[in-house]
């Protein structure tokens, strides 16, 4: 395009080559503008901008009609914290997060170790079976499962019924606590083969030479599980766990298509709380309050794990 | 030392056998399969008998009805249209921005650049289930209630950041020197973009692609409070609806289920790598 000709002065050449670079650096201008701009905007627009409101919305009294112009400092959260379905919902929610962290993921982990290498017939098959769930919506689980949990006849009940002679069906959405551990039996349905999948998928990737090393200098085969192949699964399992717990804390949708967080708050989840007193009763400013609470949560969560956890593997990648 | 290795034939680790892994899997994939199943033999049989024995074969004929009111029921065809509106607008918009960003973020260096990509990072602590009722009011502010923009710009703006991370990554692992060549050979910084690096992208985008398929195609909190007219509801509240109407109708609700379980396994199978390679590819590499 710029080529020199051969009848170019020198000086002429320069001044074309400056003219050229500051042509260059106005598109170049142009250009990243295009490209950040359309993305950034959606993003302050959708992302930052409602969540820097929610802040200022949760000190008012807002019902939504009109703008917000009831300062109201800060009742709303002092109403928040002493709200007996709220100290329900945030338990229910630690409660799913505790449950997945130690039974979901080792038993993912438990699984993928036992299957996930070596001679097994089948292995696309299998895998594409316990991945299914992960794939179908969260409504779809949902409603299947209101089914299989009905006290009369879901399968649930009628398999321990003619296992168990004399077994009084339970309503496993019914009643306090077991309604949880149902919800959590169900997630752990649809999550498990997704874990399972990303440990799976790590240890494949794990040179086979160096656990042989070990094992041929005299390492028994648990130490060879402690100290090198576990090790080597360290940054999918740390990533497992970041993924495990903000999964849990956002869990709204199966909960509330199979209890709508009822009976009473037996099964009240932060997510059902958010949508019945914020959004269903256009509460908007309370309701902001509690996204705000959540916001606090979530981020000291992500980055004290960012801080002392992750921050060793992106070093690693580097 | 020595005769302690000699035993122990160090290519074979594990010594659990292949008929235990079986027996486990099985029992598993067991587990996982009956409530689908019971779903599946549950849509071809009469409410009667669903009540009756939950798990069995159809002893009273096919019931093959239930499909076709499902499939000759408008509101289905209406929902399963905006699914799709929904769907391709969320993908196609997270793919493109996504990737504009991931290249500004990867190969050009200008001011700024650190710093917005650490605020874009930030969107990935705040899943969109977290901050509904936020963008249940910006989407009030702007208008956008009843409107499927309500819907897809929400979905695509929290889906960047994740996108942005695995493009990112990929397009950063691609070397300089085919970038210097293409400009020796006469390129400009966007046909390079362009004609080199999205083509060779192609996995990871595809990766990025699928992942929004999902997030689009399954998407219920968001419409539930966006959009209140039956008109433009998208096939996950469909399918509320239609139980609200046949809430002891069994039979049919499963119907609906089970036509909705079809793309979605048939999707899983064509794109099973890229599901893999698009969960694992953002914060791991290999």
């Amino acid at each position: 395009m710029s080529s020199l000709t051969p009848s170019a002065t020198l000086s002429d050449s320069v001044g074309k080559m400056a003219a050229d670079r500051r042509r260059r650096n106005w598109n170049k201008a142009g250009m990243v503008l295009f490209m950040v701009l359309p993305g950034m905007i959606l993003f302050f627009l959708f992302v930052l901008i409602p969540i820097a409101q929610s802040l200022i919305f949760s000190f008012y009294k807002w019902n939504g009609l009109g703008p917000p112009e009831i300062f109201w400092e800060l009742k709303n959260f002092e109403q928040l914290f002493k709200h007996k379905a709220f100290h329900a919902a945030l338990w229910h929610t630690l409660g799913f997060v505790a449950l997945s962290l130690s039974i979901q993921l080792p038993l993912a982990l438990g699984l993928a170790l036992l299957v996930g290498r070596g001679e097994l017939p089948g292995r696309r098959l299998f895998r594409m079976m316990l991945f299914v769930p992960y794939v179908f919506s969260e409504i779809i689980t949902a409603i299947i499962w209101r089914y299989v949990l009905d006290p009369n006849s879901g399968l649930i009940n009628v398999i321990i019924g003619s296992l168990v002679p004399g077994y009084q069906p339970i309503a496993w959405l019914g009643e306090p606590n077991v309604i949880i551990l149902a919800i959590f039996f169900v997630l752990t349905w649809k999550y498990f083969g997704f874990y399972m999948i990303l440990y799976m998928a790590a240890i494949q990737n794990i040179p086979g030479d160096l656990e042989d090393a070990a094992r041929i200098d005299g390492a028994s085969e648990r130490q060879v599980l402690w100290n090198i192949t576990l090790p080597m699964l360290g940054p999918t399992i740390r990533l497992t766990i970041f993924l495990a717990v903000l999964g849990s804390i956002q869990q709204f949708v199966i909960v509330w298509v199979m209890t709508q967080g009822g009976p009473v708050d037996y099964s009240e989840t932060l997510g059902t709380y958010v949508y019945k007193y914020g959004i269903q009763r256009l509460q908007l400013g309370y309701g902001s309050s509690v996204a705000v609470t959540l916001f606090v949560i979530t981020l000291i969560f992500s980055l004290g794990y960012q801080f002392f956890v992750l921050r060793r593997d992106y070093q690693d990648t580097r | 030392m020595s005769d302690i290795t000699v035993g122990r034939r160090p290519d074979k680790p594990f010594k659990v056998s292949v008929t235990v892994k079986l027996v486990i899997l099985i029992t598993l994939c067991l587990m996982i399969m009956g409530p689908v199943a019971t779903a599946i033999l549950g849509s071809v049989r009469t409410t009667g008998e669903f009540l009756a024995r939950p798990f069995d074969i159809p002893r009273e004929g096919l019931q093959l009805q239930h499909y076709t009111e499902v499939l000759t029921d408008g509101d289905f065809w209406n929902s399963f249209r905006n699914s799709l509106i929904i769907t391709v607008g969320v993908t196609v918009f997270n793919v493109s921005l996504a990737s504009l960003l991931a290249f500004a973020f990867s190969r050009i260096t200008f001011r700024g650049r650190g710093l917005l990509f650490n605020i874009l990072s930030l969107g990935l602590l705040f899943p969109l289930a977290i901050a509904v009722l936020p963008i249940f009011i910006q989407v009030r502010q702007l208008g956008l209630i009843n409107s499927m923009w309500g819907i897809i710009l929400p979905l695509v703006a929290f889906g960047l950041p994740g996108s942005v991370v695995i493009l990112r990554g990929f397009f950063t692992s691609i070397p300089n020197e085919l970038e210097d060549a293409s400009y020796i050979d006469g390129c400009t910084t966007w046909g390079f973009f362009w004609y080199i690096l999205l083509p060779l992208a192609r996995p990871a985008l595809a990766s990025v692609a699928v992942l929004q398929v999902i997030t689009g195609w399954n998407e219920y909190f968001l419409p539930l409070i966006v959009l209140t007219d039956p008109k433009l509801w998208p096939l996950p509240l469909g399918i509320m609806q239609y139980q609200g109407q046949f809430g002891t109708d069994w039979a049919r609700v499963m119907a609906y289920v089970v036509i909705l379980m079809v793309p979605a396994i048939a999707f899983y199978l064509f794109t099973e790598r890229y599901i893999v390679t698009g969960l694992t590819g953002g914060e791991l590499k290999g």
